[in-house]
């Protein structure tokens, strides 16, 4: 396919890799080729590249080195995660507790614990989709090994009470698991601050390539490989490292903390102004997601009487790259469990749609942005029986 | 994912629109599945569909079979347009994808529930038609 321009909103799906990822990823490809577990000292480049990322990860989150264990990416963090702590906790218990607008990730591994003896229970959310703590609270009970929490949603972007909820999984003696995969590079998560016994991310979603990720395993934790093999990763994790995918993301993490506070800024700027615009020029329309609690570049907007997919391929026909919950999107005939959980009618829920900004993005393209979704809802809200219906039973008047 | 004609029919849809005092109105689908579709039809005293009209929340497939049904319908008479199926509305499309098969399923059974209306009206029967199986209201409720 050829290169043609395009407005990209979906960097919740992935993200542009940084050049200066791709640049120091390079010689890990064809120079410093060698197989950190050799003896040579060709290997011996990677090895020490591998270290270095580490250490920066590790530093991040303020945790040490040794408690960052890589993976191929944030699916992998999770199921880890919630796989290995169920086994190596059975003893105690069988009850684990998430939410209920988790990545699949998180969700489907749940169920499949749930499938082989444990005991899940889903804790809801609020309307602005962030968790609700004293539900969280009384699902605690004496045979509960796990509280696993997301810290930002990748939906609707509302960030969850993490550090409330690690200082309540502490006191009761649980362990407490987020996944951070659309936070982390994003906004400050510190390990021991937010009590976080273990942590997924993703290299793609700030930056860095696709295939790598790591989950940070606190120092105690007992949980115990997934893969198996190898020595490496301290015997938890076998399989010869991904050396190009682990310096390009360390390179992006390290990129992602220092420019922090300026992109995030950007970003509420452009995403600030998306919001502003879409709510006084287009009728029938709502913002999801809490409007203050959530991910700078997340903006996720319900209209009325449309249907997402519509929306998303006509958004594409303009060059502009989007995401919905609609069914249509998903494979399956129901909406995002997310929208569904913050208590969206089925109809409203299929008629959504999620820009997530970068710092890259311009205002010049939040207004083409607007004008074009103005233009496409109008045009599918006209062709729409649930439109017309509600213009001539409620009496109302076309506003469009 | 979708064949040069579905995106045809999606970004320029035939026949949009309602009909006044309609001869026969079907809807079919429920917003619950993302999927509504209203046919209106206008048949003159020989039993022929001279003009239709269509109105389809969903998405590109539902609304691209919408379109394309009402053009394999429009000016044949009501006994040609009990054959215009499923099948014939996704191979006049080019194909569509497996899990959109069911939006042409919907597009056969808005123009049989638009027909059925049309019969009930005129106190007609239509051979081959049997009353619509999906309603609007269907599933709405938990």
């Amino acid at each position: 396919m050829e290169e043609k321009k395009c407005i990209y909103l979906d960097n919740a799906a992935t993200t542009k890799t940084a050049p200066e990822a791709v640049e120091a990823m390079l010689p890990y490809f064809s120079t410093w080729y060698g197989n950190p577990s050799s003896i040579y000292s060709l290997a011996a480049e990677s090895k020490k590249a591998v270290t270095k990322a580490r250490e920066t990860l590790a530093g991040i989150l303020g945790a040490e080195a040794n408690e960052i264990y890589f993976t191929a990416g944030g699916s992998e963090a999770d199921n880890w995660a919630i796989k290995a702590t169920a086994e190596a906790y059975a003893d105690k218990g069988k009850h684990i507790i998430t939410s209920k607008i988790e990545h699949h990730a998180v969700l489907h591994t749940c169920d499949y614990l749930a499938k082989r003896g444990y005991e899940i229970t889903y804790v809801d959310v609020d309307e602005d989709g962030i968790i609700k703590f004293e539900d969280l609270k009384r699902a605690i009970r004496p045979d509960t090994i796990l509280i696993s929490v997301m810290t930002a949603n990748n939906e609707i972007g509302s960030l969850q009470p993490i550090r409330e909820i690690g200082k309540l999984a502490k006191e009761h003696g649980i362990l407490f698991h987020t996944d951070a995969v659309q936070a982390f590079g994003h906004i400050p998560i510190e390990v021991n601050e937010c009590h976080i016994d273990m942590l997924s991310a993703s290299g793609h979603k700030f930056n860095g390539p696709k295939g790598i990720g790591f989950l940070y395993i606190r120092k105690g934790v007992k949980i115990r490989s997934f893969l198996h093999g190898g020595a490496q990763e301290r015997s938890r994790r076998a399989g010869t490292e991904n050396v190009p995918g682990i310096v390009g993301m360390g390179c992006a993490a390290e990129l992602a903390e220092r420019t922090m506070q300026e992109r995030a800024e950007k970003e509420r700027e452009l995403s600030g102004y998306l919001i502003e615009r879409m709510e006084k020029e287009i009728p029938y329309c709502r913002l999801n997601g809490d409007r203050n609690k959530r991910l700078p570049n997340n903006v996720n907007f319900s209209f009325q009487f449309v249907e997402g997919e519509s929306l998303l391929i006509m958004l594409d026909r303009k060059g502009i790259c989007a995401s919905s919950g609609s069914a249509c999107t998903s494979g399956s005939l129901d909406p995002s469990h997310v929208l569904l959980a913050i208590g969206l009618p089925h109809e409203i829920a299929h008629g959504s749609l999620r820009l997530t900004v970068s710092h890259e993005n311009t205002i010049e393209e939040m207004d083409e942005t607007v004008d074009a979704i103005k233009e496409i809802v109008k045009r599918l809200r006209d062709m729409s029986p649930l439109y017309e219906d509600f213009i001539k039973k409620e009496g109302k008047e076309d506003v469009q | 994912m979708y064949s040069e004609k579905v995106m045809d029919h999606f970004e320029h849809p035939r026949n949009v629109g309602e009909i006044e005092n309609a001869s026969g109105v079907g809807t079919v689908g429920n917003a619950k599945c993302g999927d509504i579709m209203r046919i209106y039809l206008d048949i003159d005293e020989n039993q022929i569909i001279r003009d239709v009209k269509f109105k389809t929340f969903g998405c590109g497939a539902a609304v691209a079979t919408s379109s394309m049904a009402t053009e394999l319908v429009k000016g044949k008479s009501v006994q040609q347009a009990m054959q215009v199926t499923n099948r014939a509305v996704m191979e006049a499309l080019d194909g569509l994808p497996p899990v959109k098969v069911h939006c042409s399923l919907l597009a056969e059974e808005a123009i049989h529930a638009a027909l059925w209306d049309y019969a009930e009206k005129n106190g007609i029967q239509i051979e081959g038609l049997k009353r619509p199986k999906t309603d609007i209201h269907e599933g709405e409720e938990e």
